[in-house]
């Protein structure tokens, strides 16, 4: 009965503890004694810190314990770092400079970290550390990426001249520029990919604590990957040796990126624990977040399209200066490089492509990955540019469009990708369905009437996913392999554990992987229980992001081989049959063409009892473990359509249509898939129309630094999705899976510009469309007209 | 936080003299701007002086007077069909003031003394020609709103309730920043037997009246009468979400709107 488990939308286990208040967030764990932390984050966007004078705060009441930079270095605590080597076109090594858990004689951004402050009560330690007397002096500033690497910047590290940590390129130079000269024609587009903020529902929290009975340390933390972050912070960082510390990822409120990351406060706070010989607790005010969680996106790109005199894409050419922030995060290089660069082919036939990124720091946050990571910057660009071709050659965008896909798999792209399935043309179709494109003039022409604009927008995207063959990714500058391990543990009652390292912070996996186990088992859902998160109880883990599940999904799978084999054996010795005749069917271990049987927990309870097969050929128990290193990236592909409607009165634009059918290959359970893109195209919308961090130009401060300023996307905002799924199964992974949770955000953006600027006319706009933007176009352009 | 001291008078007179005997104190009512004010450690009072023990809220309609106690909840005005019934365009605009736990905290006092340059309720008090009745006096709308976050209320001095006459018709069309959903620009139209009051929020540093749209629609209480009226950008307030021209814009449009739905 539960063998049709898979593909159906169960209810999500862990909801019922999620709704009911009853989820364990790090800052619900108390641990015994524990102290409470507050950081001392710097005022200034730049500034030399002349001196710090702790001495009035640490009699503060309540003070535990303050420590600063100083204190870092005396202990020899290495630096964050950036885990993933980009080498520039000339060969040299990107120039990452140092990143202190406590800032130095320097702070670079507003927010840097520059001391903890530990007291009984959080509200005494933010008392303390008002009295804490830093002497600056201020330096001037760079924030615009634009102009990071001008001669005269100001500078924020020694090891990078003109702010600049790499150059980096990717594919074909002389081909592009070979092809650009027998175009037909040239396109070219000026994109901004605005700086998003993350803003998970959950803001950053950290307990670190010291047992010197056993010299260990705990770390319970916001994390999307636990054992990366253990092992961060033990082989780089330095701070205890892997096996004497322990990381715990409870129940963890939304990442999106923002908690894959190693930050300054986790490890000051478990560093800090044995000073103060007290647990020591941190939990971020939503006004930190906005600070110093690492932002997303903000890039500025030029992109140029040679095309033939049939509208064949011949070229394209892409220049990017992606803002790095003050510092680079744990895997800020990656990003706008071999996530972005090699995702510019989209779902066309590019026989050229030349893309060159040069990545600047600039005083303000650091940026890494955020839902999508460098393939929403990619989709960009490269929909935004083939609308804007079909436009300027007058041509329907789906047929231009239509007469460049990719029909034939498996697909080299000349940035890397080996695209292995698709099916461009059945997912365009169905989305052009549900969004009743055809009479999408006549919508338009009633909204003329009412006085209003319309306008539809397509973006046709391609992703890629599951990050990835660990060889590939190691060639291309990754410190780690991107495999994921599973453990399934057998009870001897026949329930199942699995330990997995994919961490769920809202994906479902406790429900998504338990359809997994129960449909191969043919047990019900309630008997398996997915354990996750903590580095004392999983065997290893890369974590959750990428749209990796299916990874992780995978280890289960190979492990689930292996359990079906050992229970075979097992079976065949009770059954006393042989075991080539043992079949698996609907939980049963049978003996083909008998009606001799034994259901899967009875199995179970033989392993452990042991009493029914010699243990010198076959082992007591039934657990067992696999790593699953994936072959290739998965690539999700499909089509979104938005259709907006502009009052140009007051610029307000409402998106009154959205429609995405998107190819995740096999899909496991609906409304958990559906759910991840409501969510994505959340935010895919809310970048569009909304989101935009945005630094003070003189004072670099953060002037979107509250929900008064950073407008986070409503329910109100958005649409009514309309949303189907094409299938062609992935087939590089047993179960055909492809993964779902940044298309969204990856696909939407440019759909959404699309639709603008089709309703406005115009060539460029740059995101988000604010009503203000948007009435300042209007009203340029009819002043210009008169 | 910073500490402070915390008390819960039962009556006007003790929340006085609570006043008067500690030395930086303030009343607190539903605590929507102060408690975030708070929390962000940008105002460090001695004491707050809670006024949700005294009874100062309700909704009286008589006379062709709508009489709202200052304790009295977003959420009650939105609701009341008292108020629906006398001027649905009072309850309109407290419906839009923020979320519902904002509305099921925040008072109609307590949003009329912070005069927050981007809050609804002044464009109602001035826009109807209120009357704010204190703790020592009557002070009419007019006079009432002196600045950017100033009133006329002098230390110590406590609003108890505002009345307002009913107009013949009025409307209130807000236009919300996209962030805070606060009025970048509320206009505030009313047909009242006085005149015709037009009172803008959300433009400037403070509500204002825009006399030439009263002027034009004294004329003609049509949407055209205000349509071709530019607003001069001069005093507007610029900033990440609208600049100074196009808030000037916004008065006419949302002008032109709110008499577009009662002309
Ligand atoms: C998320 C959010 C969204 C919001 N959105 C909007 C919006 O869209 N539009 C809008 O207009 N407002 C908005 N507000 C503000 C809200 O309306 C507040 O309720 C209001 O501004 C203050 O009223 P309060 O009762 O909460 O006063 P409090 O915060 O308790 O007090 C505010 C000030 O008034 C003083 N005070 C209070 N009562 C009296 C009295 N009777 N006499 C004299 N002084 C008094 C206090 O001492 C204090 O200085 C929003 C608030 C929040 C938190």
């Amino acid at each position: 009965m539960t063998a049709s488990i898979i593909g159906t939308s169960v209810r999500r286990k862990e909801d019922h503890r999620f709704i009911t208040g009853q989820g364990r967030y790090t800052d619900d764990i108390n641990r015994p004694g524990q102290a409470h932390a507050y950081f001392l984050r710097s005022p200034h966007a730049h500034a030399k810190i002349k001196s710090i004078d702790t001495a009035a705060a640490k009699a503060a009441k309540g003070v535990v314990g303050i420590f600063t930079g100083a204190d870092i270095a005396a202990d020899k605590l290495g630096p964050l770092t950036c885990g993933w080597m980009v080498t520039s076109k000339d060969g040299s090594p990107m120039k990452m400079g140092a990143h202190p858990v406590l800032a130095g004689d320097r702070v670079r951004y507003v927010g840097d970290h520059i001391a903890i402050v530990i007291a009984e009560t959080h509200a005494q330690a933010k008392d303390a550390a008002e009295l804490i007397a830093v002497d600056y002096e201020e330096l001037p500033a760079v924030v615009d990426p634009a102009h990071a690497a001008d001669a005269g910047a100001a500078q924020l590290h020694p090891e990078a001249p003109r702010n600049t940590i790499y150059q980096w390129e990717l594919g074909n130079k002389p081909e592009t520029e070979a092809a650009f000269k027998k175009a037909a024609t040239k396109v070219s587009l000026n994109l901004t990919n605005n700086r998003l903020i993350p803003n998970a529902m959950e803001p950053r929290a950290a307990i670190g604590e010291y047992d010197d009975g056993t010299g260990g340390y705990t770390l319970y933390v916001t994390s999307q990957n636990p054992h990366v972050a253990r092992l961060v912070i033990s082989a780089f960082i330095g701070l205890a040796p892997e096996h004497k510390l322990r990381v715990v990822a409870p129940d963890v409120g939304g990442g999106f990126g923002s908690k894959i990351f190693i930050y300054a406060e986790e490890v000051v706070c478990t560093w800090a624990a044995k000073k103060v010989k007290r647990p020591v607790k941190w939990a971020a005010e939503r006004s930190e977040s906005f600070l110093s969680d690492a932002h997303g996106r903000d890039h500025i790109t030029h992109a140029e399209l040679a095309l033939d005199a049939d509208a064949r894409i011949l070229g394209l050419h892409v220049k990017t200066t992606a803002n790095l922030g003050a510092y680079m995060s744990t895997f800020s290089s990656s990003v706008p490089t071999y996530l972005y660069g090699t995702l510019l082919s989209g779902q066309y036939n590019i026989p050229a492509i030349h893309v060159e990124v040069d990545a600047v720091y600039t005083n303000t946050a650091p940026v890494d990955a955020y839902r999508g990571a460098g393939r929403p910057e990619a989709t960009f660009v490269i929909e935004r540019i083939v609308e804007e071709a079909a436009r300027q050659l007058k041509l329907d965008p789906v047929e231009f469009r239509r007469k460049n896909f990719v029909r034939t798999f498996p697909h080299q792209t000349p940035v890397i990708m080996a695209y292995d399935i698709g099916d461009y043309d059945a997912s365009l179709d169905a989305a052009m369905k549900l969004a009743n494109a055809k009479d999408f003039p006549a919508r338009r022409a009633e909204a003329k009437a009412r006085g209003k604009l319309r306008g539809l927008g397509y973006s046709t995207y391609i992703e890629a996913c599951g990050l990835a063959p660990s060889a590939a990714v190691g060639s291309l500058g990754a410190g780690v392999g991107l495999w994921e391990s599973a453990e399934v543990r057998v009870t001897p009652t026949g329930s199942v554990e699995v330990f997995t390292g994919a961490h769920s912070h809202g994906q479902g996996h406790e429900t998504t992987f338990a359809q997994v186990v129960a449909g191969r088992l043919g047990i019900p859902l309630e008997n398996v229980e997915i354990i996750h998160g903590d580095t004392n109880s999983v065997q290893f883990g890369m974590g959750t992001y990428g749209s990796r599940a299916a990874v992780g999904l995978t280890a289960v799978s190979r492990a689930l081989d292996k359990i079906e084999a050992k229970a075979k054996k097992i079976a065949a010795h009770v059954l006393e049959a042989s075991a080539a005749d043992i079949v698996f069917e609907n939980g049963e271990f049978k003996v083909a063409g008998t009606d001799r049987k034994l259901a899967f927990h009875e199995v179970a309870l033989n392993a452990y009892v042991a009493h029914k097969f010699p243990t010198s050929e076959i082992e007591p128990g039934l657990k067992e473990g696999a790593f699953h290193d994936p072959t290739n990236f998965t690539f999700p592909a499909g089509c979104h359509i938005c259709e907006v409607e502009i009052d140009p009165e007051t610029g307000v634009t409402k998106v009154v249509n959205f429609t995405a059918v998107d190819d995740f290959g096999n899909v496991i359970n609906p409304m958990v898939v559906e759910g991840q893109v409501h969510g994505g195209v959340a935010q895919g919308i809310g970048q569009a129309l909304l989101e935009h961090g945005v630094y003070d130009k003189e004072s670099g401060q953060l002037i979107t630094g509250s929900y008064m300023d950073y407008t986070m996307p409503r329910a109100d905002d958005l649409p009514t999705y309309k949303l189907g799924f094409t299938v062609t199964p992935c087939p590089s992974n047993p179960l055909g899976m492809k993964g779902c949770g940044e298309a969204g955000a990856i696909a939407s953006p440019a759909a959404v510009i699309n639709a603008v600027t089709d309703a406005l006319g115009v060539k460029e706009f740059d995101m988000p469309a604010t009503p203000q933007r948007v009435w300042a176009t209007i009203n340029r352009n009819r002043a210009a007209a008169e | 936080m910073y500490q402070f001291q915390y008390f819960r008078p039962k009556s006007l007179d003790e929340a006085r003299k609570l006043y008067e005997n500690n030395g930086d104190a303030k009343f607190l009512a539903g605590g929507q701007t102060l408690i975030p004010t708070l929390k962000q450690r940008l105002a460090q009072p001695t004491a707050l002086i809670d006024l949700g023990g005294i009874a100062m809220s309700g909704i009286k309609v008589a006379g062709g007077v709508v009489t709202i106690g200052a304790g009295t909840k977003h959420f009650d005005v939105a609701s009341s069909a008292d108020v629906k019934g006398a001027i649905p365009a009072l309850s309109h605009l407290a419906s839009h003031i923020g979320d519902p736990a904002v509305r099921h905290m925040g008072t109609l006092g307590g949003s009329i003394a912070n005069n927050d340059p981007a809050a609804d309720y002044p464009a109602a008090v001035l826009g109807l020609g209120a009357t704010i009745k204190t703790t020592s006096r009557t002070i009419s709308a007019d006079d009432f709103f002196t600045g950017m976050f100033e009133t006329a209320l002098e230390e110590g001095e406590i609003i108890t309730e505002v009345s307002f006459p009913v107009p013949e018709k009025a409307a209130y069309m807000k236009f919300p920043n996209p962030a805070s959903r606060y009025a970048m620009v509320g206009v505030f139209v009313a047909k009242t037997k006085g005149g015709v009051r037009v009172a803008v929020t959300g433009a400037a540093s403070s509500v204002f009246r825009e006399s030439a749209m009263e002027a034009a629609l004294t004329k003609s209480f049509t949407p055209d009468a205000v349509a071709g009226i530019k607003v001069s950008p001069g005093n507007m307030n610029s900033d990440l979400h609208g600049t100074a021209e196009y808030r000037a814009h916004l008065v006419t449009v949302m002008a032109k709107r709110a008499v577009a739905t009662i002309a």
